[in-house]
């Protein structure tokens, strides 16, 4: 029981790992990118081709996939993104759902339809007893490496003046520009960031949520109802969604293996139900 | 130069002339579908494939009423066309296999579906939209694969034999039934749409999309409109599935993938959104390249896809149609300084 | 038992609004009678947007009641109030950037006659609707530009166009919201003859900062301030009132 809800936990971090970085952009910018989940499986297919080709360690992959996933997010945002602002959602959504289609058939092509393996290092297998509770190596690592880096985000948002840049930015990015603040350049560096962040969480999710080049398509889903549920107003409100997610579905599928993966499907049906708006924070989007 | 298209325009049309010209038909139009029942007899060889072309469209025009009119987005279409397929397909697998009363009950079901979903999706922002439709069409997909005793789950649902079409037409394996029944399906309910959107309900649906505040303001129960268009959008799609279960005799999971909505968004936006012939249009243009590139290619096909969604929407939106428009206000300019 | 005559057209008793611990609308209780020519004034922040917005349905009131000619209509959502006859212009325009002021006023007029669902006969076939619409366009000085899209016709006839859509509804109670908002001097006067021509069937709320608008038009007049009735009374008494200019301190002489 402990043990699931430890599951879950770990899961549910990483799910936010790989959310947090879509919800300040759309915050930001009123942007939805589903395309999103391209960057965690472009970190994720990084990995594997380091650890795997190169016998890379995998603990200096987790640094690599950060910063290639945030260069590319950069390059991409100033090349592509940057026209998309302004516009409506509907040429959002079919702009980054193109660019999730063009990601997975250049992986399909390159690595493969397969689901890819990756072995982890010999330190993180293996489980120990913790309190009595049978907790996997790795998925201890994972709650750590995510908890310093939710700490980490929220101390940079409170405490640091980029922090308090972009929180002006998001809650009035037009007042925030008469400020003299450059909510574009605040922008692009949130995005490379963000897109980094989803590019580690690939890596760190490469061996937990399974990576072949469905991945974009199949967490679509988990990180709209993570940004949905949790608002993009704060940090925290995508943190408790996350976590709330990652618990209900690794406790569903585990406790009623033939329904569990209409879990997250339930959660999103009595979320709108009861709060059109989201569980936290003030609205999802404008 | 001769105002050739601009009733497919209903926008512009009626911003040009007179709003009394809108719902006019044009000999194009005409002549758009005295052409694809010539092809019955032009091209006997390729008729399955004009067949999926007419389901396509069908699916198309069903997400314009909803997009393209009432500025709906949705990710999750494709859950409708297949619970279409699938109500057809089990209709007729389980002994009910006269086409026309399995299309009604398909139509039926996905309206129902839409209709219930619809109180969801039409809750929340443009972010919670995406979120609902693309879940309902996954609940579907789910649902599908796990009782797998009655879809046939991941090998697909087989053993769907049709009756002939209004006791008459026998299917046959060159398509001829299946092409002329599909496209006499697609007119019909091209006509109704065509209908419900000129009219005053269709042009409500416009100008909730351009404004509801004001709407609501004017005295319209704005979500009830939506409500309406939703669950009459979901029933042409549900047809549209049906048509595909019944012409095809099979079903697969395939019918509820998301690639299937993503699919038909482009379709229409390739074709022109908020525009009837846009979805027509798009179809063709869709399945030519796909009959085109997937030859080359057949692996890699979705790359074009994604490719082609990223031009649309960084050099112009308006689709074909609007490339068409734009072509036809540069020869009027010219004509005019001449 | 016959409704006497000066049965309100609009009244509300006790209204109160508030946001957490913000009271935005405190205790309002006024009565518009038939015919009446009104306006609703007070300072920035004062609750005016507040109280139209509970007038027409926008929010919901934490306490106390709406009556339309006598009718609750309290929890009636906003379309149902405009079916009853309570119509408004937004002090920003509310219009459909991609229609023209033909098919909107159509819209418009059809919604009235509960025409609005009609779903197989076309707009452009339906002369009674065509006709009225048109007869609009023209009162109100919009007829040329009746097939342009809204997005590209001039700001003042997009100001005209807000309140014949209003109009349409053949309201007997219309609440203008700054009529002459943003609207450039030149194109001023046409709006204010378009207001002081409108029937006496229309009893009209003007919501208003311009004191030269509200002195011209208003017989009576309310002041709103912190969200509560200051006073109410014949324009000219409230004008010399010296506690109202008290409230407007800083800003221009209320009355010549």
């Amino acid at each position: 029981m402990l043990t699931i809800l430890f599951d879950g936990f770990a899961y549910g971090m990483l799910l936010f790992v790989l959310a947090c970085g879509l919800s300040i952009t759309l915050g930001l910018m009123n942007f939805i990118n589903l395309a999103h989940g391209a960057f965690a499986m472009a970190g994720g297919y990084l990995t594997v081709v380091l650890m795997n080709r190169y016998g890379v360690s995998f603990f200096l992959c987790l640094p690599a996939g950060f910063i290639a996933t945030a260069f590319l997010g950069a390059i991409l945002e100033r090349t592509l993104y940057v026209h998309l602002y302004g516009k409506s959602h509907l040429d959002q959504v079919l702009f980054s759902i193109g660019l999730v289609f063009m990601a997975m058939s250049a992986i399909d092509y390159f690595m493969g339809a397969q689901q890819q393996l990756i072995t982890l290092p010999d330190s993180l297998r293996g489980r120990i007893d913790l309190f009595g509770i049978s907790i996997g190596v790795y998925r201890l690592f994972v709650i750590g490496i995510c908890l310093l880096l939710a700490v980490a985000l929220q101390l940079v948002l409170s405490k640091t003046r980029f922090g308090s840049q972009l929180r002006a930015a998001v809650d009035d990015p037009r007042v925030a520009q008469g400020l003299g603040i450059n909510v574009n350049l605040i922008f692009s560096l949130t995005f490379a960031f963000g897109s980094g962040l989803a590019g580690l969480g690939g890596v760190l999710g490469a061996e937990i949520l399974g990576l072949d080049p469905g991945f974009p398509v199949k967490f679509m889903i988990y990180f709209l109802v993570v940004i949905s549920v949790g608002g993009t107003t704060t940090l925290t409100g995508p943190f408790l969604a996350s976590i709330l997610l990652g618990i209900a579905d690794v406790a569903g599928k585990y406790y009623m293996p033939k329904i569990g993966s209409f879990i997250i499907y339930t959660i999103m049906v009595l979320v709108l139900i009861w709060r059109p708006q989201g569980l936290f924070g003030r609205a999802t989007a404008r | 130069m001769p105002q050739f298209l601009s009733m497919i325009w209903p926008g512009r049309a009626t911003s040009r002339g007179k709003l009394a010209d809108a719902a006019r038909w044009h000999p194009l139009e005409i002549g758009f579908w005295v052409l694809a029942l010539a092809l019955l007899w032009l091209l006997p060889t390729r008729l399955l494939l004009l067949n999926e072309i007419a389901i396509l469209a069908l699916f198309a025009l069903s997400l314009d009423l909803i997009l393209g009119y009432a500025g709906i987005v949705s990710l999750g279409h494709a859950a409708f066309f297949g619970l279409g397929a699938y109500i057809a397909g089990l209709l007729a697998r389980h002994g009910m296999n006269d086409p026309i009363l399995g299309l009604l009950a398909a139509g039926a079901g996905a309206g129902l579906l839409g209709l219930l979903s619809s109180f969801l999706v039409l809750r929340g922002t443009d972010l919670t939209k995406l979120m609902v439709t693309l879940g309902v069409a996954l609940i579907l997909r789910e649902l599908a694969n796990k009782f797998d005793a009655i879809t046939g789950g991941a090998d697909g649902l087989t053993g769907v034999t049709m009756g002939p079409v209004l006791g008459l037409f026998e299917f046959d394996i060159f398509g001829s039934t299946a092409y002329l029944y599909s496209l006499s399906v697609l007119f019909v309910l091209f006509l109704v749409a065509r209908q419900l959107v000129h009219s005053p309900f269709g042009l409500m649906l416009r100008a909730i999309k351009g404004n509801s505040l004001r709407t609501s303001a004017m005295g319209v129960p704005t979500n009830l409109r939506l409500v309406t268009i939703y669950t009459i959008a979901a029933a042409y799609a549900g047809i549209a599935g049906g048509l595909l279960a019944q012409t095809t005799q099979f079903v697969s999971l395939d019918v509820l993938d998301f690639h299937r909505s993503a699919d038909v968004l482009l379709v229409l936006v390739l074709g022109g959104s908020g525009l009837l012939w846009g979805a027509i249009i798009g179809a063709v243009a869709f399945k030519l390249m796909y009959d085109w590139l997937a030859a080359i290619t057949p692996q890699y096909w979705q790359f074009w896809v994604g490719m082609a969604l990223v031009a649309i929407v960084l050099f112009g939106r308006g689709g074909l149609l609007g490339l068409a428009g734009m072509l036809r206000d540069r020869l009027r300019g010219l004509g005019g300084r001449a | 038992m016959t409704p006497a005559p000066e049965v309100p057209v609009l009244e509300t008793r006790g209204l109160r609004k508030a946001f957490g611990g913000l009271i935005a609308t405190n205790d309002v209780s006024f009565r518009l009678p038939a015919g009446a020519r009104h306006a609703l004034i007070g300072p920035n922040g004062a609750g005016k947007t507040t109280l139209v917005n509970l007038l027409t349905g926008v929010l919901q009131p934490t306490d106390g009641r709406i009556l339309l000619n006598g009718r609750d209509v309290t929890t009636l959502p906003s379309h149902r109030r405009v079916q009853l006859g309570l119509a408004r212009t937004f002090q920003i325009n509310q219009l459909f950037p991609d229609l023209t002021p033909l098919e909107t006023l159509v819209l418009a007029v059809a919604q009235r006659e509960g025409k609005a669902t009609g779903w197989w006969r076309p707009v452009g076939r339906r002369g009674e609707l065509l006709d009225e619409a048109g007869d609009l366009l023209e009162r109100l000085g919009i007829a040329e530009e009746r097939d342009q899209p809204v997005a590209t016709i001039a700001y003042g006839k997009q100001r005209l166009l807000e309140i014949a859509v209003a109009l349409a509804a053949k309201p007997s109670v219309l609440l203008l919201d700054e009529p002459a908002a943003g609207v450039p001097e030149a194109e001023r006067h046409q709006i204010l003859d378009v207001v002081a021509a409108l029937p006496d069937s229309v009893s009209l709320v003007l919501i208003e900062h311009d004191m030269q608008l509200v002195f011209r038009f208003a017989h009576t007049i309310s002041v709103l301030v912190n969200g509560g009735l200051f006073m109410e009374g014949p324009a000219a008494e409230v004008a010399r009132d010296p506690r109202v200019k008290q409230v407007y301190l800083g800003e221009e002489p209320v009355y010549g």
